[in-house]
């Protein structure tokens, strides 16, 4: 599946082949020729030391695109991390930049870091995730090298068109981009993480171009918990202004979640009403989620909220109002309270 | 500390409550007769601006709150509600309907706003509901070589021109400071807007509103992506429901999903 995307340069590149299935075959388009008109850097992030397995997405992307494959790191005593990305299989070069003021990842000297390299390294694609990081980064590159970024992709369909949602996820839009260096950030949902083995890529140093600060960062207030991550969890609970307090909220739902083994999501109104931390919020301006199971309890179901779990492989609804528009969606409803449906449905799972 | 000036770019794009449409020819979504309002990010950059007004949280005081917005003819009602909630002025950049500007572009028309207003501060939305794209405040940044705090959910000044951002990350909140000149992204917890009431709607009428086009700022509508299609999404057939909480329980585990 990788050659034909990136045959498909070649062949408009030399212009005279005919665009036709034998032409794939023909000698002009052997593979390591390929290989250099199309390359991409899949920008990785790490936190404290330790490689934030989610962003090996973009890793999985760029080996969708076809062509060589870098990854890159930044941050202090990097080593470590770059070591255990090169472990990533297909991956041919980890670009790591070892120093401390790119810990946290600020976009003012990371993009500046990132220009120098992609320059450096002739790159046709920037592949991030579409994350808190992704998103404040990439767009400041994106600028910086003049080109229009392409955000939230959901799919590849050749090196130069892409899929991604708009209108929150309510419309679906291909593009295609004429620019030199196309600028990406992808949908973690739309491509599963590449896994940490089988790979043994060469780790290098990247230039470093030491562009003076213009930010400090202060401190941070991560929310801590023991269940798995909302954005990856297989499973997930949500529960919604029908929750009606925060000690219902942590009363009802994290037993549910416990039951399943599932992460707490909820939505905007939960969290406006001071139910649940921000950072569980699902939908078009919170986390976008599609797990095997996504259960939601007291959520009406607005497109907002929607837009941030419509994809989940099943989905269950636990709303007193038969007409929510959430039971539209759902594969599964129970109308109901869900004070009294839900710790019986708690209890039921625990026993079963 | 310097007076702010502030430069808030605003959109125009369809009500977030209506569930928009793909057209027929399949090359966007239904905008005609459609209800349209300011995109709710930039409410929220409107209102932190007349805020730090009002509350005199910035040392230096407010000098100007300027509100633009590029678009077709309708653009101009969306910067007279911005008014009415208490800019000074607003500028209308005159782009024909349909010829809508990437992020990009926009992030190129605003850093020659920022020049000619000389803004020292300029609050956005994080991104419009329309597009999604989330770029603009970021690719302005870049461009003009500013510090850049987007997700703002909290917003204070000191002394010596310092701007503390309390920003919205993945797992938690991250605060940053900044010197001005600075770009500020907004997100949904930074305030809650306020309604405009009539009598500041018959005011915001009477408050200057000048209109340029692209050419005036020096932008060209250069387009990198085209369009290629637009669908609607797989529609998801809802699976009927079940009576109690142990027909929930079976049909999971029919499904397969528990």
């Amino acid at each position: 599946m990788l050659f034909p995307i990136a045959t498909r340069t070649v062949i408009r590149s030399v212009g005279a082949l005919p665009r036709s299935a034998s032409a794939f075959s023909s000698p002009f388009s052997s593979p390591s020729a390929l290989r250099r008109l199309l390359s991409s850097l899949a920008v990785l992030e790490q936190r404290d030391g330790k490689l934030n397995h989610g962003s090996l997405s973009a890793i999985t992307a760029a080996k969708k695109l076809g062509g060589s494959v870098h990854g890159f790191v930044a941050g202090s005593n990097i080593k470590a991390v770059a070591e255990e990305a090169a472990k990533v299989e297909g991956v041919e070069k980890i670009i790591a930049v070892d120093n401390a003021a790119y810990d946290k990842g600020l976009p003012e000297n990371f993009a500046p870091l990132l220009v120098e390299n992609i320059k450096k390294g002739g790159y046709t694609h920037i592949i991030a995730g579409h994350t808190a990081f992704g998103k404040s980064l990439l767009p400041r590159v994106a600028a910086l090298l003049d080109s229009q970024q392409i955000s939230d992709i959901t799919a590849i369909e050749n090196e130069n068109t892409f899929v991604r949602p708009i209108y929150a996820g309510n419309a679906i839009a291909t593009v295609e981009s004429s620019d030199p260096i196309k600028v990406i950030t992808i949908r973690g949902t739309a491509f599963p993480a590449a896994e940490t083995q089988g790979g043994s890529a060469a780790v290098e140093d990247g230039a470093d171009p030491n562009v003076q600060i213009s930010v400090e960062w202060v401190s941070e207030d991560l929310a801590k918990s023991d269940r798995p991550d909302l954005a990856t969890a297989g499973k997930v609970v949500s529960g919604g202004r029908g929750l009606k307090s925060k000690d219902d909220f942590d009363k009802i739902m994290l037993p549910l979640a416990d039951s399943l083994g599932a992460a707490v999501g909820a939505s905007r109104a939960a969290v406006d009403s001071g139910y649940a931390d921000n950072s569980l919020q699902v939908g078009q301006t919170g986390k976008v989620v599609a797990p095997q199971l996504y259960m939601a309890v007291g959520i009406s179901g607005a497109i907002q909220h929607l837009a941030g779990m419509k994809d989940s492989k099943v989905i269950a609804a636990i709303n007193k109002d038969a007409e929510a528009p959430i039971f539209q969606v759902a594969d599964v409803g129970l109308v109901g309270d869900l004070f009294d449906k839900v710790p019986e449905l708690t209890e039921k799972l625990k026993n079963s | 500390m310097s007076a702010l000036r502030i430069l808030v770019p605003i959109k125009r794009v369809i009500d977030y409550a209506v569930k928009p449409r793909v057209n027929k020819a399949q090359t966007g979504v239904e905008t005609a007769g459609v209800k349209h309002s300011m995109n709710p990010f930039d409410e929220l950059s409107v209102e932190e601006s007349v805020r730090i007004r009002e509350k005199k949280s910035a040392p230096g005081g407010v000098e100007d709150i300027c509100v633009i917005s590029a678009g077709p003819a309708k653009a101009a009602d969306v910067l007279r509600t911005a008014m009415a909630m208490g800019a000074d002025r607003g500028i209308h950049v005159d782009v024909k309907e349909g010829e809508d500007l990437e992020p990009l572009s926009v992030a190129k028309l605003l850093k020659a706003a920022v020049e000619k207003e000389k803004s020292n501060l300029v609050i956005l939305g994080k991104q419009s509901i329309d597009d999604d794209a989330a770029q603009t405040g970021q690719m302005l940044a870049g461009l003009l070589g500013w510090p850049q705090a987007t997700q703002a959910s909290k917003v204070s000044f000191a002394k010596g021109d310092l701007v503390e951002v309390t920003k919205e990350v993945d797992g938690g909140v991250e605060t940053v400071r900044a010197k001005l000149p600075l770009v500020i992204t907004t997100d949904l917890r930074l305030n809650e807007p306020r309604y405009a009431s009539l009598p500041n709607i018959m005011k915001a009428k009477k408050k200057p509103l000048v209109k340029m086009s692209l050419g005036d700022l020096g932008v060209a509508n250069e387009r990198r992506l085209r369009v290629v299609k637009v669908t609607e999404p797989a529609p998801r057939q809802g699976g009927g429901k079940v009576e109690d909480v142990d027909g929930l329980i079976s049909k999971l585990k029919e499904l397969g999903a528990i």
